[in-house]
């Protein structure tokens, strides 16, 4: 029987039992898919994926800060496996090369809201995605999401009405006088929202 | 002075050399399990009722929620492991700890990165990278802190007068060599030098997985290993079925990260091996559920009298409970249903606080004495403390097991017309087990109150002297067949 009453033999046995899980889990994957490349379509000068831009770009550093991945995942699951797809979270499942410039990767656990690997393709309106973020009851009644209110401005109205301010009705309405309108932030974070689409068709995906 | 009697003023000896270092891991790990449950509280209470402290970007359930989950980590779960590897290695090494105020140094240090950390995140600098939220100047600081420990550590067991080494040992030098692998090679290949893409999925949730499997649970299961034959006064049942143990549980669970991808971008040879892995584990939980059982039999009755026997074992059952139910979540029919819902979460409770945690108190409840010389103040606060938080985190788990279990087949799976569940009747449907867990987590904060005031009064050595533990009823017999001339708490 191996010996436990050695120090050195049990450092040699964990660190060789440890390295295979290592091997497996890191090293392998890193050599199967570290060489991936973005895919073109033939003929055209589509080229998919493509890194995040601009305002899209800031937008992924406040979904980071805020934490939404802690409630929204960003993987489609394939056909036959979940209602994924049947829900319209997406049109194919997603695969390694969408995630090709994700740097952290933003994958998500929980699904306490929807998933979001598609949202720019199935709510392009730029309205509906700032009233949601300010007070998502007011688009999505009975929604757990908080609001982030505080990525809003509220101020006087000087001169004419803001270009940008929220349309908000009713209850929701500022004061007299007040608008409301969004911050860099929350212009950013919708754009980023408004970029999530992983529906370029490819041959690994089935489509 | 008889032999026994020298034996017990080495012991003595050795104590006395943990006692600042282990006492200050101890207590600046209670401050941070406050401060988790108070951040716990904040982001359970915003999930049913959004509205609640909104308003604040400190304070949105994306910031709380991590802001939670690293200070019950990094500083509860990490800073109690320290202690116990400090004080186990002690004690089971027969060797003392020299120069003990460097090991204080390094929990100022370890304490530094965590405030850092902490207050980082909240301040929206987290990475959104689950269990590795810190920011990027954060992670030297912990490493720095941890190193100062292992390396302390290791010389105390270089130094070890007794040559036998124990099970409990072999845990600990696993735990203490496995750490710092995961965590630096983690840091390293998703923030200074990052992997490609789904590359980082996979670095991620083997750093996740094996966070718990091979840093917490082999602390925690040194502790098991240790007191419970300490307490109930007979050896370990078998020392093969330790062996066992261990080196399946070091060659399995290394796969076991790869179980979080199922369903997700990556390789399908990849996920398979993580499931095969996960099903292999009912090798080394059944060879430790059946060596505890073991020893245990015959003795369930003193879990009537002692506070550490009754935390521990709750602990070492848990570790079971987890251990099948994580095997199972595994597979890919169960894993459909259970990802990304709230049956995950009462998962990771039933891990990190049934079994770490409980096991943890147990730890407390056996050491401080020993190192204040000084009983526990108040057998009912420690009732309290027990029942609360048994009580509390049993609810908890229940409900997430039950509400989200069925969370995950209406948002998973089609309805009776071959249609998903719209999505905002799943939240709908999980309100009720939100709110059932915010009270759930009321009883625990209770318990943990109850037990800060115990450990406060005896580090204050307040309360009637006693001459024997505290226990939770008066024992006809004494409980331990080796008594200690210094406290002897059990």
């Amino acid at each position: 029987m191996f010996s436990m009453q050695r120090g050195l033999a049990i450092f040699v046995g964990i660190t060789f039992t440890f390295a295979t899980g290592w091997v497996g889990l890191i090293v392998i994957p890193h050599l199967q898919l570290g060489e991936l490349a973005a895919q073109s379509e033939e003929g055209t000068t589509e080229v998919y994926p493509r890194p995040l831009q601009g305002l899209a770009a800031q937008g992924r550093a406040v979904y980071i800060s805020e934490g939404c991945l802690y409630c929204h995942s960003q993987q489609v699951r394939a056909e036959g496996y979940g209602t994924d797809i049947a829900r319209g979270w997406g049109d194919r499942r997603t695969v390694p090369r969408d995630y090709l410039f994700e740097n952290p990767i933003l994958l998500g656990s929980m699904r306490t809201g929807p998933d979001l690997a598609n949202i720019g393709a199935r709510q392009t309106d730029e309205t509906w995605h700032l009233l949601h973020l300010y007070n998502p009851v007011i688009t999505s009644p009975g929604s757990i999401m908080p609001p982030f209110d505080y990525l809003f401005e509220t101020r006087r109205i000087v001169g004419e009405r803001a270009y940008d301010a929220l349309p908000l009705k009713d209850d929701w309405a500022p004061a007299a006088g007040f608008e409301i309108v969004p911050s860099d932030r929350a212009k950013a974070l919708v754009a980023y929202l408004k970029a999530q689409n992983r529906t370029f068709p490819l041959k690994e995906a089935g489509r | 002075m008889n032999e026994r009697e020298l034996v017990a003023l080495e012991r003595a000896r050795i104590d006395e050399s943990a006692r600042g270092p282990v006492l200050f891991f101890f207590a600046t790990a209670l401050f941070w399990l406050l401060a988790g449950t108070v951040l716990a509280l904040a982001a359970s209470l915003k999930l049913h009722t959004p509205g609640f402290l909104a308003g604040h970007d400190w304070l949105t359930f994306g910031r709380v929620r991590p802001a939670h989950v690293n200070a019950v980590v990094y500083g509860w779960a990490s800073l109690t492991g320290f202690a116990v590897i400090v004080w186990l290695m002690a004690r089971l090494s027969w060797a003392e700890v020299r120069y003990p105020s460097l090991l204080v140094a390094a929990g100022i240090l370890w304490n530094v990165g965590v405030v850092l950390g902490t207050v980082a995140i909240l301040a929206g600098q987290g990475t959104s990278v689950e269990y590795l939220e810190y920011p990027i100047y954060v992670p030297p600081i912990l490493v720095a802190g941890y190193a100062l420990v292992a390396v302390w550590s290791i010389v105390i067991f270089r130094d070890r007068r007794e040559k036998e080494v124990y099970v409990s040992q072999w845990y600990l030098l696993g735990a203490m060599f496995w750490l710092p692998w995961l965590y630096i090679t983690a840091n390293l290949l998703l923030f200074w030098f990052p992997v490609a893409g789904v590359v980082q999925g996979s670095v991620l949730w083997w750093f996740g997985h094996n966070v718990m499997g091979l840093w917490f649970s082999p602390l925690a299961l040194a502790t098991v290993y240790y007191l419970i034959p300490k307490v109930i006064g007979r050896p370990i049942y078998s020392y093969y079925l330790g062996i066992i143990g261990f080196w399946s549980l070091a060659l399995f669970y290394v796969w076991l990260g790869a179980h979080h991808l199922v369903g997700g971008p990556f390789p399908a040879w990849l996920i398979t091996a993580g499931i095969v892995g996960s099903l292999m584990m009912f090798i080394p939980v059944g060879a430790t559920a059946i060596n505890h059982h073991m020893t245990m039999i015959g003795h369930f009755g003193k879990l009537k009298y002692s506070p550490t026997l009754r935390f521990v074992v709750f602990g070492a059952m848990s570790y079971t409970a987890v251990s099948v139910q994580g095997s199972l979540e595994a597979l890919r029919d169960v894993n459909l249903v259970t990802k990304f819902t709230h049956y995950t979460v009462g998962h990771s409770h039933l891990g990190m606080y049934a079994f770490y945690t409980m096991t943890m108190f147990g730890a407390m409840y056996y050491i401080v004495p020993r190192l204040t010389g000084w009983e526990w103040a108040s057998a009912r606060l420690i009732r309290w403390h027990f029942w609360s938080t048994a009580i509390g985190i049993a609810i908890y788990v229940a409900l997430f097991t039950w509400g989200g279990w069925y969370q995950g087949v209406m948002l998973h799976q089609p309805d009776s017309q071959g249609k998903p569940v719209p999505f905002m009747q799943v939240v709908e449907y999980t309100r009720p087990y939100l709110i059932g867990r915010s009270v759930a987590g009321g009883l625990i904060a209770v318990g943990h109150l109850a037990f800060t005031v115990l450990f406060v009064l005896n580090l204050m050595r307040r309360g009637t002297r006693r001459a024997g533990p505290t226990l939770f009823h008066e024992e006809p017999a004494p409980v331990a067949s080796q008594p200690e001339l210094a406290a002897s708490s059990v």
